[in-house]
């Protein structure tokens, strides 16, 4: 199955407790999907079901007149279209996974 | 990306405790987050020596499927986890009747010896072409010219049984010559325990090899403990390592061959214990993996389909066959031979 490298991005308002919360939950469904690569940064590897099922759950977190949420597709994957600079989080998992 | 070919995730460091954060695999070492894991990116995992899981990503990891073995630290073979029975229930019982009709065994036998021949073949021709003949090579290939003509005209299993045993001596007779790194030496084969360090790694990889060969047929539903070239045993992966014939000489002893002969690994790779057994230790099994896996991802041109596939998925490819043969859709099982 074809699988895509996808940048997600968000700003969850957290002047209230409940956007505490809510930035709490968007981490945690990205985290499922994907790997933290800044603050509120992530680079997820999976497939379009994966990706409507991972937007879905977000979209039943944040709150649209408060809080942003961005989904970008690489296209022709990572490799091509980023370059990194600086600290770099990132592991690519279909490398060999030897701990 | 087809599942099969879904990472795997090796843990060898003692004293790791795995668990479940969501849909994500955590891995823990006192305290230390060392990594996570989406569990979407992993296939199975290979765990070697003291490693913990907690109970729900095992109960996870039956309910998806997700191939979980435990080895020794040193990379003996322990346990398997089984999900619930699953798979073509007529499949299954084609595969047992298969084994009670003689002829049936015998043409698979033979099948797969066929396959382990013509490969290992290939791997003391290429070692001809490239640095010359010797005695042991010459002799080797002689007695797999004889095997491969008398193999069609056996009358029993271990009439084939006996043709393999003796390629196979000529075949580890010869191995020593296809050695070039001065550091290692190769006097026959031995295991239970391995007595120097490329037994120790033949076992290793055969090790390896065995596990995918295990999940490629589970994987199709078929029963990895019936086999036919290989006696039935109790614990034993029979058709697992029937299948693995095939693949013995063209993948593994050529992955422990180039792994020496570029020098990547060193007689500090290895170690030995009270007795005389010789093992991998963890820096050495850590290359060897990294290996394993990088020649899983590389791909060739199918012999058959002509169509590039990656090595990961040839185990796959021949169970399908099988199981296609087992049930009568194929009227004959091709083995896999390479090139």
């Amino acid at each position: 199955m074809e699988r895509l490298d996808i940048l997600v991005t968000y700003d969850v308002n957290v002047t209230s407790e409940e956007g505490q919360a809510r930035l709490a939950r968007v981490a945690k469904v990205c985290k499922n999907f994907g790997q933290r690569v800044q603050m509120s940064v992530f680079e997820c590897r999976v497939t379009r079901a994966q990706l409507e099922d991972m937007e879905a759950k977000l979209l039943k977190i944040i709150e649209p007149d408060k809080d942003s949420l961005r989904i970008y597709t690489l296209p022709g994957g990572r490799e091509k279209c980023l370059r990194v600079h600086g600290q770099d989080r990132y592991t690519d998992f279909d490398d060999p996974l030897v701990v | 990306m087809t599942t099969e070919l879904l990472n795997t995730l090796y843990v060898q460091t003692q004293g790791v405790y795995l668990r479940l954060e969501g849909d994500t695999l955590r891995i823990q070492h006192e305290e230390v987050t060392l990594r996570n894991v989406p569990l979407h990116h992993l296939g199975g995992l290979s765990l070697f020596g003291n490693v913990l899981l907690s109970p729900f990503l095992l109960h996870r990891c039956a309910e998806e499927g997700l191939e979980v073995a435990w080895f020794t630290e040193s990379g003996r073979f322990q346990g398997r986890l089984a999900g619930p029975v699953s798979g073509n229930v007529l499949l299954r019982r084609a595969q047992y009747r298969a084994l009670d009709n003689p002829s049936t065994c015998l043409y698979l036998a033979a099948r797969f010896v066929e396959g382990k021949l013509r490969n290992a073949r290939l791997v003391l021709q290429r070692a001809v072409r490239e640095r010359g003949e010797t005695e042991a090579l010459n002799q080797a290939l002689f007695e797999h010219e004889a095997a491969l003509r008398q193999l069609p005209q056996a009358r029993s299993v271990d009439e084939v049984r006996g043709l393999e045993g003796q390629a196979a001596s000529a075949y580890f007779a010869a191995f020593g010559d296809l050695l070039l790194s001065g550091e290692f030496r190769f006097d026959g084969r031995n295991k239970r325990p391995p007595r120097d360090p490329v037994n120790a790694l033949l076992g290793f990889v055969y090790a390896l090899l065995t596990t995918q060969c295990t999940a490629a047929l589970e994987g199709v539903g078929l029963d990895p403990q019936v086999g036919f070239l290989h006696a039935l045993r109790s614990g034993r992966n029979a058709l697992a390592l029937d299948l693995l014939e095939e693949f013995r000489a063209w993948w593994a002893d050529r992955l422990v061959l180039s792994m020496i002969n570029r020098k990547q690994l060193s007689p500090e790779h290895f170690e030995e214990r009270p007795g005389g057994a010789v093992l991998l230790n963890e820096e050495g099994r850590k290359a060897v993996i990294v290996a394993f896996q990088g020649r899983r991802q590389e791909t060739l041109q199918h012999p058959l389909f002509k169509e590039p596939v990656p090595i990961g998925l040839l185990p796959h490819i021949q169970a399908r066959l099988l199981a296609r043969y087992l049930r009568g859709d194929l009227p004959e099982y091709p083995p896999f031979v390479g090139r």
